[in-house]
């Protein structure tokens, strides 16, 4: 069992922070890697990557947008209770070095993912600039974090309730008019990685993506995660979860994501019918 | 039938009761039902019990099979369980799912003029009496060596591993990357063919003799081989299977509703995704499905998807009936529930609808030519025979590779170009000091008992490595 020893609600209660007891995925895990983590015997094995750890309290963390059944019941945990299951680090770690100016983009959850990275390209001694957005400003995660880890830092919301308004990509590109980038990183949902490889492409600006298709066992044992990067299949799970954000199909992924849809969401309703008691 | 009568009494093979097929096909109970003390006695009464005998043999692991065929005739079951104990720790498994037809069986004396003796449904019954029955004596363990041995993966290679060195009086923990032990066993093999419930008993008897278990432990990440020896063990075995899935690479092939066999049935029977929503694990269940590839793996897809509710399942496969490699049970078995087989048939490409949606498949006849490398007659395309199938869900089922994901971790442990461990056939050895590999992370995909037959050799030269030190 993996317990919660501290928990937190953001974005008004639809994103949770859990931290959860796991020495030896501590002890290993680097920026970029996932665990899968399943609630209960009859519980859905979900990747999530890891957003932070803590070797000398034997912790990761893990910071979750609630959109299902699964993420659902994640939620109804308390610091206290426990995992069944919590199993990484997987996937490969991010290729982090000093190339020079890196910028770090991030949207909505993907934030929780992109801070770990963005930390590490600035400790190996890189100029970072951090661009984040969401829709408004309740759903901003991780704000003070990221721009602790930064050099610059800005943040977009789309309806301008907070900082800029305007989407991430209206900010990169003027980043990326404004002086030599050497690398981007991109993390957020599927069209906000489509829609910045699109721009740094124009650029020619090395992109980086991380991907968090469906998956089962993440180890590479199902394929079930198999996404097309530059027209060959890759597994996400053990040869991404980052890509050239460049080479990824987009479309294709976002489809997949879409595979169980409707079982979904009939199993979310049925999830929250019986946590309101009817 | 009447000059029958007059002859010398002769016992015919007992048969299997099993569920009827127009009622298996939609559910996921244990096909066989399983003998009855009366039958299985009966059925025991008809071995030769040779000197010499053959049927041994012809089994991986060397279980003295005239001797608890003898015990069973005798209606000794519970002397018949520590024959078989003696040599095979999974009896009840090996008894649903050994080859015996090209083992014990295929070698049986009786089998020359008549039908072999039934000694897979035997060990069956011998295995199911010991469970059912409850307290069974523990086979009796050597005092303990105080020596330490890694058992990575928790199929049948290293359950035989880790309950051998049980026994002979070593400290042994099991290493299993998935959240359930058992492997193949339990991700793999669909509940029809083979109890969850009897595998979890078969590893808690090794819980009882002392085993311990780590779950969700995927070794080459959390753990690499060298922290195993720096945590104080003094042998690490690998036995983490074949499980990188091959896909056909053809176009269309990303479309939602293909899956690995892999993914199928990890989804079904690991995930339990037939009993969504019970469970919370979806699994895609087609109305027109189609199998590609025609082993025992295709055989358990195919089966599968009849039981979620297909209205028809099709097995494709390039080559003939007779290069089929499934065993002929469960070809019997999957053609009595109603699935079809399109013989000389292959893919050419998936086609989807406009939300990436599985809805068609484009194949093309076959006709055999010359022998290939394989000396199987190799399927050429007969032009122009292109045709289309209606088919909303797919199961690729073509074999699997090695899985990179432990063995790449340690440069010490050398693969061969096909990236499997090279290990001594004999011993498993690996080219690492102190760790052994056997299954078919070693031979590539292969059945159960051969695999527990290496893990076999590999603790017998474990245990020699950790009392002599080679």
């Amino acid at each position: 069992m993996f317990k919660i020893v501290k928990r937190e609600e953001m974005a008004q209660g639809t994103v949770i922070m859990n931290e959860i007891e796991a020495p030896k995925i501590a002890a290993k895990a680097k920026p970029g890697q996932f665990v899968i983590v399943k609630a209960n015997e009859t519980g859905e094995r979900i990747p999530l990557t890891i957003s932070d750890r803590n070797p000398g309290k034997g912790t990761i963390t893990i910071i979750y947008m609630v959109v299902g059944k699964s993420t659902g019941l994640f939620k109804t945990f308390q610091a206290g209770d426990a995992f069944q299951d919590v199993i990484g680090p997987l996937g490969k770690a991010t290729h982090i070095e000093k190339l020079g100016n890196v910028v770090c983009v991030g949207g909505g959850t993907g934030v929780a993912v992109l801070y770990p990275i963005t930390k590490g390209f600035k400790e190996a001694g890189n100029k970072v600039i951090g661009i984040i957005g969401a829709r408004n400003k309740e759903l901003l995660i991780l704000e003070d974090k990221m721009r602790a880890a930064t050099d610059e830092f800005q943040v977009c919301t789309d309806d301008g309730s907070y900082g800029r308004k305007g989407f991430v990509t209206d900010a990169l590109k003027e980043v990326l008019e404004a002086g030599k980038i050497d690398l981007v990183v991109a993390i957020g949902p599927v069209p906000m990685m489509k829609f910045v490889s699109l721009l740094t492409k124009k650029y020619n600006v090395k992109t980086l993506v991380s991907l968090n298709p469906i998956m089962i066992d993440g180890t590479g044992m199902c394929g079930g995660c198999r996404v097309a990067v530059g027209g060959k299949t890759q597994f996400a799970c053990v040869d991404g979860p980052e890509f050239d954000g460049h080479q990824v199909d987009y479309d294709g992924l976002m489809k997949r994501l879409r595979a169980y849809e409707a079982d979904e969401k009939a199993a979310y309703a049925e999830h929250c019918k019986c946590m309101s008691g009817k | 039938m009447a000059e029958n009568t007059v002859k010398k009494e002769k016992v015919e093979r007992q048969p299997m009761p099993e569920q009827a097929a127009n009622v298996r096909r939609r559910n996921f109970e244990e096909v066989p039902l399983g003998y009855s003390k009366e039958t299985a006695m009966l059925e025991a009464s008809r071995c030769l019990q040779c000197k010499n005998p053959a049927c041994v043999t012809g089994c991986p692991v060397g279980v003295n099979i005239p001797g608890f065929i003898k015990e069973v005739a005798a209606g000794n079951f519970s002397e018949a369980i520590k024959v078989i104990w003696g040599k095979n720790s999974l009896p009840a498994v090996c008894g649903r799912v050994c080859p015996q037809e090209i083992q014990c069986e295929g070698n049986c004396i009786v089998g020359k003029k008549d039908k072999p003796v039934a000694i897979g449904n035997l060990e069956r019954f011998v295995a199911d009496m010991a469970r059912n029955s409850g307290g069974v004596e523990l086979p009796a363990k050597a005092a303990p060596t105080g020596k330490k041995v890694a058992v990575v993966g928790s199929g049948p290679s290293g359950l035989t591993v880790a309950g051998d060195l049980l026994l002979k009086g070593h400290d042994v923990t099991l290493f299993e990357a998935f959240h359930k032990t058992g492997g193949v066993l339990v991700y793999g093999i669909p509940e029809f063919r083979l109890p969850k419930a009897i595998v979890a008993s078969e590893v808690e008897m090794l819980e009882k003799m002392g085993l311990k278990i780590e779950c969700n432990m995927v070794i080459g990440a959390i753990v690499s081989v060298d922290e195993l020896f720096a945590d104080g063990y003094d042998a690490v075995y690998i036995g983490v299977g074949a499980g990188l899935p091959k896909f056909l690479n053809i176009p269309g092939e990303d479309l939602i509703g293909i899956y690995s066999a892999n993914e199928y049935l990890t989804r079904a029977n690991l995930m339990k995704g037939y009993l969504f929503p019970n469970y919370d694990t979806p699994i895609i269940r087609g109305k027109n499905v189609v199998v590609f590839g025609a082993g025992n793996v295709a055989m358990d897809s195919a089966r599968t998807a009849m039981r979620l509710g297909a209205d028809n399942v099709r097995i494709v496969y390039r080559r003939s009936r007779d290069e089929m490699p499934a065993r002929a049970a469960e070809i019997h078995h999957a053609e009595e529930e109603g699935i079809e087989f399109y013989l000389l048939t292959a893919p050419v490409q998936f086609v989807g609808d406009e939300n990436g949606r599985l809805k068609q498949l484009e194949a093309l006849k076959m006709e055999l030519g010359e022998p290939d490398e394989s000396d199987r007659r190799r399927p050429i395309p007969v032009k122009g025979s292109e045709f289309m199938m209606d088919c909303d869900l797919a199961v690729v089922s073509v074999g699997a590779g090695p899985n990179p994901l432990l063995t790449q971790s340690d440069a010490a442990i050398t693969l061969n170009k096909w990236g499997y461990i090279s290990a001594d056939p004999e011993t498993g050895k690996t080219t690492k000091k102190g760790v052994w590999a056997g299954g078919d992370i070693v031979t590539g995909s292969a059945t159960v008992i051969l695999a527990m037959g290496a893990g076999r050799k590999a603790a017998d030269s474990i245990h020699n490595y950790l009392t002599w030190g080679w």
